[in-house]
């Protein structure tokens, strides 16, 4: 009823913040097409014949694919090893809770409170003196444990959605916690370890700070590769920008493809 | 085939007596329910013997062995929930013949067992189907059917109708005693419903906070209460309580004064009772007779007429209504005053603390 006398100003303004926030990124894109003399121009030029220049000379020089290849495989790596530790832990928590798993589940989620730079000097001098630096496995190991946190949290609240007296059933059946987890937790809670496992190849795909403390040319994911553009040579707008678009295109591909179960995995529980 | 024996059972949540000191014999192939208010424990007593739930102080014995750290699938014991708790990912023979296939059974055997256990729960029809595709009472069968497949010793049932329409609950509750019969195993059943208790059990368990208040064949528990919790909690409608006072005892019999000074002389024998003692008389609605003049009675507030029977509603002029049960050619209307007596040999009588210490009895 209301909604239906609503003002549209309401809707205006939200159109008007939505492009705010969306701004930088369609400028970004705009200026892909963009040769350099064009994309430094002042005023800037909103109407121009489109190039795709920047783009050829982004992937030519830069070795974008070897870059892209190993965000998709730390991406991917280090989701699995989240999943891996996560589902068993998630399991523990939400079906044997103890006296101190309430306190556990927060302290895990505080770790995600601290800022990152506050441990850079310790994991940097652990990956060194374990000979990691510039490895994918750093990277994978690392992302793993940052997103861990997360995704035993998602588990966690997923499992919890799970009747207690099927897993009940299951053992009065005789299936010990193995077979619980593969043949119940496995299939039933399945959309949730999907969106959980959607939502840490994201953050990890967009991970920057490890990447580039950690790795260089070697390992370096498409944080690292947008970052040496950045170059003492002078900022070169539209290939820094061509490369920008070139990294994040697939994961905004995959992560709007995902959005839907991904907002039914974060607001599970929440309704119902 | 388990005969299982509870010693001084007892379970603790935190500083919470949920259970307390439970001594209970029960014999292989009986049919046992546990029945009380919600809270009373009995779903605790219940989940304990199947290993679901830690037994805080105490001994629970099967068939001789100490079972208190055995695991639930080693106990041979199978248990249904109250929401069925099948697994909804799998078909219903699927469902049936999961404990069989996690536990490496041959293909042919797991299938023997499904068809055998659908065959009696007339299953066969629906075996394809996942449980989302059943209907409750279906869904209830499987999860019986689901206990049966793993051939267990005794089964537990956790108020496995209470989620089911009442038609469908009578239709159940006959299937399950025929089940008992043709099982010949061992079956507790925990309800709130005495009803489901009265008409299905061997043996009832009446419970109330944690503690037993009473254990006896339906019919024992109906006709002689041990006290007052159990008479006001086994049958429907309710027994009648009257407040009364001994005044005069002796020759077999003792004048009991009821309130507003009407006595009553009751038949019992001398030294159970001492004259000026508080007690109360429970009468169960068909303990009460209309006639002429009697010791209670009142105005018919009202009357329900169940076609078998009729209950009449007399509210006497302190205001206390007493149920009574007639006939069904009954011709009492609403507004009239009736009188009540007592039937000769009807009755309980209960001492100030609430137990029972004489129940008359018709010879």
């Amino acid at each position: 009823m209301r909604e239906e006398k609503a003002p549209p100003a309401g809707a205006i303004a939200a159109w008007a913040a939505a492009f705010v926030m969306f701004f930088p990124i369609l400028w970004m894109i705009i200026t892909a097409f963009k040769t350099e003399a064009q994309a430094i121009a002042i005023p800037p030029l909103l109407f121009f014949r489109p190039v795709l220049s920047s783009f050829a000379a982004a992937l030519e020089e830069s070795g974008y694919v070897h870059f892209a290849e190993n965000s998709i495989i730390v991406s991917l790596a280090s989701t699995a090893l989240a999943v891996l530790i996560a589902f068993p832990a998630a399991y523990a928590m939400a079906f044997q809770p103890g006296k101190r798993t309430q306190n556990l589940l927060v302290w895990m989620l505080s770790t995600k409170m601290l800022p990152p730079v506050g441990v850079l000097v310790p994991i940097y001098l652990i990956c060194r003196d374990a000979g990691l630096l510039d490895t994918r496995t750093a990277l994978v190991i690392v992302d793993a444990l940052m997103n861990l946190p997360i995704v035993v949290w998602m588990l966690y609240s997923f499992f919890r959605d799970i009747p207690r007296d099927i897993l009940e059933a299951a053992q009065m059946d005789g299936i010990g916690p193995r077979g619980q987890m593969t043949h119940l937790l496995l299939p039933l809670a399945s959309p949730g370890i999907a969106s959980a496992a959607l939502l840490s190849i994201i953050l990890s795909w967009n991970e920057a700070f490890w990447s580039i403390n950690l790795t260089a040319a070697h390992a370096g994911t498409l944080a690292t590769f947008i970052a040496r553009y950045t170059a003492p040579e002078g900022l070169f707008w539209a290939k820094l920008s061509a490369a920008s678009v070139l990294a994040v295109a697939p994961i905004l591909v995959f992560g709007s493809l995902a959005q839907r179960r991904m907002v039914r995995g974060l607001t599970v529980g929440a309704v119902k | 085939m388990a005969a299982l024996e509870l010693r001084q059972v007892g379970k603790w949540y935190g500083g919470f007596e949920a259970v307390k000191s439970v001594d209970l014999t029960i014999e292989d192939r009986e049919f046992i329910v546990f029945v009380g208010p919600s809270g009373c424990g009995k779903t605790t007593l219940l989940r304990m013997i199947a290993g679901l739930e830690e037994i805080s102080s105490g001994d629970l014995f099967i068939d001789g062995e100490r079972a208190n750290a055995v695991p639930p699938d080693k106990r041979g014991l199978a248990m249904v929930f109250q929401s069925y708790a099948l697994y909804p990912h799998m078909t219903v023979a699927g469902n049936m013949g999961f404990a069989l296939k996690m536990a490496g059974a041959p293909k042919a055997e797991i299938e023997q067992k499904v068809n055998g256990a659908a065959r009696i729960l007339q299953l066969e029809p629906l075996l394809g189907r996942k449980p989302r595709a059943l209907s409750g009472g279906q869904r209830q069968r499987v999860a019986i059917g689901r206990a049966i497949v793993r051939n267990p010793r005794g089964f537990l049932f956790d108020e496995p109708l209470s989620n089911l329409d009442a038609a469908l609950r009578v239709q159940m509750r006959t299937e399950l005693v025929r089940l008992h019969q043709d099982l010949a195993t061992t079956m507790i059943y925990v309800t709130h419903d005495q009803v489901e208790a009265m008409t299905m059990a061997d043996r009832i368990v009446v419970l109330n906070g944690g503690r037993i208040e009473q254990v006896g064949t339906p019919l024992e528990l109906y006709q002689r209460p041990a006290n007052l919790f159990v008479a006001g909690f086994i049958g429907s409608p309710k027994m009648n309580l009257f407040p009364a006072r001994a005044v005069s005892v002796g020759n077999g019999a003792v004048t009991l004064e009821l309130s507003a000074g009407r006595t009553l002389s009751v038949p019992m024998p001398a030294g159970l009772i001492a004259p000026g003692a508080a007690v109360t008389l429970g009468t169960r609605p068909e303990h009460l007779a209309l006639v002429d003049a009697g010791p209670f009675g009142g105005i018919v507030d009202v009357v329900e007429h169940l076609g078998v029977e009729t209950l009449l509603y007399v509210k006497d002029p302190e205001g206390v209504t007493t149920i009574v049960r007639t006939d069904d050619l009954s011709r009492v209307r609403q507004g009239e005053t009736v009188s009540l007596a007592l039937r000769p040999g009807r009755g309980s009588l209960f001492d100030a603390s609430g137990h029972a210490f004489f129940h008359l009895s018709p010879t």
